[in-house]
Parts: C-alpha cells; structure tokens; sequence
C-alpha cells in the first residue's frame, strides 16, 4: 500500500463531519439541537476551506457565519420556543416526496460531480511540488482595486462599496423590522376587526 | 467513463470533484430542510447550508491545490465566497427580523400558520 | 518543532521512525504546553484574586494552606470541587448540558494557540499563522457558544437571562474589539502578530501604544472593550451574583463549573497578552537588556539567543499577569453596570470613539509614516526589514535579500514623495502604482 497522503485523510475527517451534521440537522426535531448541529457543520466547513488553502476565507467563515450568524439564529430560536420542546413534525407523505426529489437531486449533482475528467484531482507528485501561498495581502489588494496576483484584471472595489452599502442599508432595516412594538391583546381584536393585523406603533 | 474516487481516496490527493459532492450534500440536505420543516427558523438553517455548499464549489474551483494554477479561478473564487459570506450574513438577519414579527402577531413560529393569504 | 524532531535520535534511537509521528508529538507538546499554562495560570490568578480583593476590602485573603500566603489554596478548591457530586436539572437537554463547559473551554485555549511567547526569526509560537490575529478575535467569539448552550439546557430562568444577556454583551463589544485591534495592524501593515511585535523593538519609546494619540485612547477603549467581552466587572452582569444566583452556570457544579472558571481566566489571559502583543510591545521589554547584554543573536540554537528568548517570554507573561491584575483591580472597585447601560456604553461610546480613533491613526499614519512616539522619533532601520514586503512575481512575502533591495526601494521612493504617501507600491516590474 502506498503512503498515506495526510490531507485526503484531513479532508475526509473535515467532509465527513460537514456531511454527517448537515444530515443531522436534518433529521432531528429539537430546535436548539439542530442549532448546534449547523453550528458544527459550518465549522467544519471552515476546516475544509482552510485545506483548499483559502485560509482568510476559512478564518471569516468561523467569524462571521458562526460567530454572528450562528449566534444571531441561536438568539431567534431561544427568543421564539418559549413553549419548551413543541414539537413541530411534517406529514409522512412531506418527507417521502422530499427525499425522492432530494435523491434525485443529489444523484444528479454527484454523476454530474464526478464525470468530468478536468474536475479529477492532481497526482501525488504535482501536488506535493506546490508551495504554499498566503492569500490574505492579495485578497486585501484586490478589494480595493489593486490586484497583485493578475495585473491585467480590474480589482474588486465596486462590488465591496455596494456590499458595504448593502450591510448598512439591511442591518437597519432589519432593526427597524424588529423593533418593539406593542403587541395585540385579544380583546382589541375581538372589538375591532376591521383593524386586525395591522400593528399601533 | 466515469472515474470512481473510492479506490484512491486516502492515499491520493483530492480534487474539485470531491469538495463538488461534499457541496452537493450539503446542498441537499439544505434544500430538504427548507422543503419539509415546519419551523421557520428550520427553514432557515436549511437556506445557510444551501449557501454553504454554493460556497463550497466557489473554493474548490479556485484553488490551486485542487486544480494546478493554471486551472483554477484562483483569487475570484475565494472573493467570491467572501462576497457569499457577508451577503448570507446580512440576508439571516432580515430573515430574523420577520421571523420575529411573525411570532409576535401569531405567537407560533409554525409556517404552516402562515395562511392569511390562501386563496 | 516537527522538523527538530523527525531528525531527533536519543542514545542512537531515532524518535521518530515514521515521518507522522513527528507531527502528532509536535502537536502533543504544543498542546501540552498550552494547557499547562492556561490551567496552572489559573491556579494563580485564582489565588491572586482571592488576595487582590482582600486587601482591596481590608482584609487578608487565604493564609494557611500552603504557608503564609496561602497560595495553594486554589489547588484546595480544586480538589475539593472534584469530590462534588455531579449534578444535572430534571428537565435538562443532557448533551447540550455536557457539552457546554468543554466548548467555553476549547475555545479559550484554542486562542493560545496563535499567540507568540517570543519572537524573532524562529517565534516561539504554537501556529504561526499569517492572519494571527484574525484568528484570535475568532476564536474569542467563539466562547459565547458555550454560554448559550449552558444556559439554554439547564431549564432554569436564571440561566437563561444570564445567557442571553452574556451572549449580547460579547457579540455587541466585538465589533469595538475589532475595530481597535485593527488600528495596530494596520500601523504595522500585517496581521502577523510576530511581525506587530517586532516592529516594536528596542526602547519603550518604539512600543504602539505612545505611537500617535489616537493609538494611546485606542489602546483604553482596547481594555474596556476587551474587559466586557470576558464579561469581567463592571461588565458582570452575566454571573450577577446578588442578582441571577450565578447567570449561566447557576446549575453547574464541580468539575463542569471549574472548566467554566478555568475558560474564563483563560480568555482574560489571552487578550491581556494580545493586548500586551499589539500595543505594550510584547515580548521586548521597555529597555532592551537583551541587546544591550549582546545576547540577541539570530543564531539559533545559541545559548545566548535562548536566553534572549526567555527574557522575552518572561516579558509576554509579566505584561499579561499585570494586564490580568488590572481586571481584578477594576472589578472590585466598580460598581456593576445594568445591562442597559453596557449596552449604551458599547454602542455610544466605544464604538464610535473606536472608529474616530481609527479614522485618526489612519490619517497620522499616512502623513508620518516613519515616526514614532507621537512622531518625535524615528523608526529603526531594522523595522524595515521586518515589516512584510510583497513580490507580485511569486506571489510569497520576499526573501532576506530581496527585503534589503526593497527598502533600498522604499528609501528612493521615500525620497520621491508620490500623491499616494510615503510608502507607494512598487509592482516587480519596477513601475509604480
């Protein structure tokens, strides 16, 4: 048997975890539990861009998406299952026409995944021969305008102004969406009903 | 012909194919949830790894390890991916804000309570 | 580490006979390493608040377990909360419940594990990352994971307050934390802490924080803002003692609380070093003994470079052991702050002094960007070196050489002021941006 070669065995500890959470969020019916389970998929997936050797992009996935977002969403499932442990459970039939379209969806992607020769990995002597190459200076030049890597290309510095602008002008509406307000008691309903629905501010 | 990786996978290294279906899988799982959860915030894990495994495809054609530098996408696929990351931020946050709303006019967090609309 | 040892052989035996096992001891002594320093660090810093808040409150402290100062009185407690029985809620989800003091845990030690105890060419550092300090603040938040999850699964009211108002605390002050980090880093043009820490070399007068004066308030909102992010008063409200029983570990007990605590003193720990890293000048003291003893040789291996080393070393802890004492001096003696008012302090106060401090740095950086000490002196040539220059052909940071050829560059582009600053951009075909 030949030597193993380390990071396949890292990408297949890193993948399986990422695939085998992802289907546990899934499957499980606890809220919070599935909470956790996205929690450990998405860490994984930072794992697994870290061995594709995108390391700032690694480290921003494990600060933003699992250190706000994650946060943010495990904020919202505390905030709204008040009632402990409902349980919320699909049809049977849901779940059956789910898994077949899902199936087939994920046999399509996969045949499509492994049928293109361009797509194969390296050898082993190509790939032990690259060096290893730091990505957050380029990254960083190219996000305003300048790109090291390609001269000839044209930075990103448009799309990173309008992102800017874009995480501003959401982050205040969504606040503004989630103000307080006062709530509907049931009596206001049942002696107006023409103004059901709408909320006093 | 179609190559089966299974053989090669510890002792060779891997390609865009493998982190193409590892992308897959979550992208299936994703779509599975948002189709057959009935709690919103379900629902909105489901839409988070549905980016994930999108992310996933960015990193894989961009990098050098898994495609030569001559191959791949080099520093766009991982801008791109960045670009993914913060925009799935900002998107979870308004997702949050009227998932918030909706339980506090319906108290429930169930979607299938959300049929003022039906025609 | 590895490398030293897959060449190691004791009495004629190689070590490692296989070339993977050098890795996996690498990694076994690292880690060794860093827990022994987090877990009997706090041992000490247990003792030492015990004695801080005596005498601060007039009294003395523990006194008879281990002699006069009572200093092994923490390994007391220790053994004590190990013999607990261990308990868990009626209603608790068992596995989050488990779970949650190994993930406060694993994420304040994971933080060591980018930090450098010394620097120089060979930096005794366990990872040594080239966004070090990135993956700190990562990792830091990474700590309200466990919070969350201890105070959801112990179905107790308490607990859950005290989680949410905690979770809300650390992630509202990270965004303050980062843009005062940044600050720093973008003084010295990397996110490589040994890099940050080495341009900081030489007499006090080099360290970042008496650089410019946006950098000095940078440094105080640093500290504040750090302070609450490990929730230590007067930012405490989370383990409220006379309010919430104790927040989020109310129905912990034993083992399980001491890994709380232990995450705890950990996190305090690592950003009084990171603080102590980015602005306090690391491991370079405020005289440098090393080179004026003649011991900082570039050797390595030499018993005079080791010794430089270790002085350094000896710096990082001392400038983290103070950093940590001036927590405990704060927290007793301030009054706690209601959550509101933390909440207005982040969002009114450090977050927009920390922008405006950014803003500051930026613009007296990029008009004198080779002065030091509220830009009365200048920087060292050997800074120069140090800082990171880019080669476009090879994408890489440059080489020895090719780093002397690029500030023989950057001397002639310093002569020729450009509408872009000092500093401009020099592509590898000798044209410039």
């Amino acid at each position: 048997m030949d030597a193993i070669y380390w990071p396949s065995v890292f990408f297949l500890l890193f993948g399986g975890t990422a695939c085998t959470f992802a289907v546990a969020v899934l499957v499980s019916k606890n809220i919070v539990r599935m909470a956790f389970y996205l929690i450990l998929s998405l860490a994984a997936t930072a794992g697994l861009f870290f061995l594709a050797g995108a390391d700032f992009v690694g480290a921003m996935q494990l600060m933003i998406y699992v250190g706000g977002t994650l946060v943010l969403l495990v904020f919202g499932v505390m905030l709204t299952s008040q009632e402990r442990f409902v349980e919320m459970k699909s049809d049977a039939g849901d779940w059956v026409i789910g898994f077949l379209a899902g199936g087939a969806l994920l046999a399509t992607l996969i045949w499509a995944a492994v049928s293109i020769p361009a797509w194969q990995g390296m050898s082993r002597a190509e790939a032990e021969a690259l060096t290893v190459e730091k990505t957050a200076t380029p990254l960083g030049m190219s996000l305003v305008g300048f790109r090291v890597d390609n001269p000839k290309e044209s930075g990103y510095l448009f799309p990173f102004e309008i992102v800017s602008v874009h995480l501003l002008v959401v982050l205040v509406g969504a606040a503004y969406l989630a103000r307080a307000k006062r709530k509907i008691t049931k009596v206001a309903l049942a002696s107006e009903p023409s103004s059901a629905g709408t909320d006093q501010n | 012909m179609i190559h089966l990786p299974l053989a090669s996978l510890l002792t060779e290294p891997v390609g865009a194919m493998h982190y193409v279906v590892v992308g897959a899988i979550l992208f299936t799982c994703g779509v599975l949830c948002m189709a057959t959860k009935r709690n919103a915030l379900g629902v909105l894990m489901g839409i988070e790894l549905v980016l994930n495994g999108a992310n996933m495809n960015f990193i894989a054609f961009g990098s050098r390890y898994l495609r030569g530098d001559a191959n791949s996408m080099g520093l766009d696929g991982q801008l791109i991916a960045l670009f993914v990351i913060v925009l799935a931020a900002a998107e979870a946050a308004v997702a949050l804000a009227i998932v918030l709303n909706f339980y506090n006019n319906h108290n429930s967090i169930d979607v299938d309570r959300a049929d003022q609309l039906q025609g | 580490m590895a490398q030293f040892l897959s060449e190691l052989s004791v009495f004629g035996f190689r070590v490692c006979p296989w070339p993977w096992l050098a890795y996996v001891l690498a990694g076994v002594v690292h880690i060794a390493l860093i827990i022994n320093l987090v877990a009997v660090g706090a041992l000490i810093f247990i003792w030492l608040e015990r004695k801080i808040s005596a005498r601060i409150q007039d009294r003395l402290g523990p006194t008879r377990v281990g002699g006069k100062f009572g200093w092994l009185q923490t390994l007391a407690d220790g053994l004590k909360l190990l013999t607990k029985e261990d308990l868990m809620p009626n209603g608790a989800d068992g596995l989050l419940f488990k779970l949650a003091p190994y993930i406060s845990f694993c994420a304040a030690i994971s933080a060591f594990i980018a930090i450098p105890f010394a620097g120089g060419s060979y930096p005794w550092i366990a990872q040594h990352l080239n966004a070090g300090v990135f993956f700190v603040l990562a990792v830091l938040g990474l700590e309200v994971f466990g919070v969350i999850l201890a105070g959801y699964s112990s179905a107790s009211k308490w607990s859950l307050f005290g989680a949410m108002r905690e979770a809300a605390q650390v992630v509202s002050y990270e965004v303050p934390l980062g843009m005062c980090v940044v600050v720093p880093v973008m003084i010295a043009g990397s996110m490589d802490m040994v890099v940050i820490g080495d341009m900081q070399a030489g007499w006090f007068t080099n360290w970042l924080v008496f650089h410019d004066p946006f950098t000095f308030v940078t440094f105080w909102v640093f500290i504040t803002c750090a302070t609450a992010s490990v929730n230590r008063a007067p930012f405490d409200l989370a383990e409220a003692e006379s309010e919430l029983v104790a927040g989020f570990h109310t129905e912990y007990s034993g083992l399980r609380w001491s890994f709380f605590f232990m995450a705890e003193y950990g996190s305090m720990f690592s950003v009084s070093i990171l603080a102590s890293i980015l602005f306090l000048g690391g491991w370079h003291g405020p005289v440098p003994v090393a080179s004026l003893l003649g011991l900082g040789g570039e050797s390595s291996g030499s018993i005079g470079w080791f010794l430089a080393q270790l002085l350094g070393l000896g710096n990082v802890l001392l400038k983290g052991t103070l950093g940590v004492c001036i927590m405990m001096w704060i927290r007793w003696t301030l009054p706690r702050l209601r959550i509101d008012q933390v909440m207005t302090t982040c969002l009114k106060y450090c977050t927009p002094i920390a922008a405006v401090m950014f803003l500051g740095a930026t613009c007296w950086h990029y008009n004198f960007p080779s002065k030091n000490f509220f830009g009365l002196t200048s920087y060292p040539q050997s800074v120069y070196q140090i800082k990171e220059g880019w080669d476009a052909t090879k994408k890489q940071p440059l080489a020895a050489e090719a780093k002397a050829d690029k500030v023989a560059q950057v001397q002639r582009g310093k002569r020729a002021i450009s509408r872009h600053g000092e500093r401009p951009i020099f592509l590898s075909s000798g044209e410039r941006l």
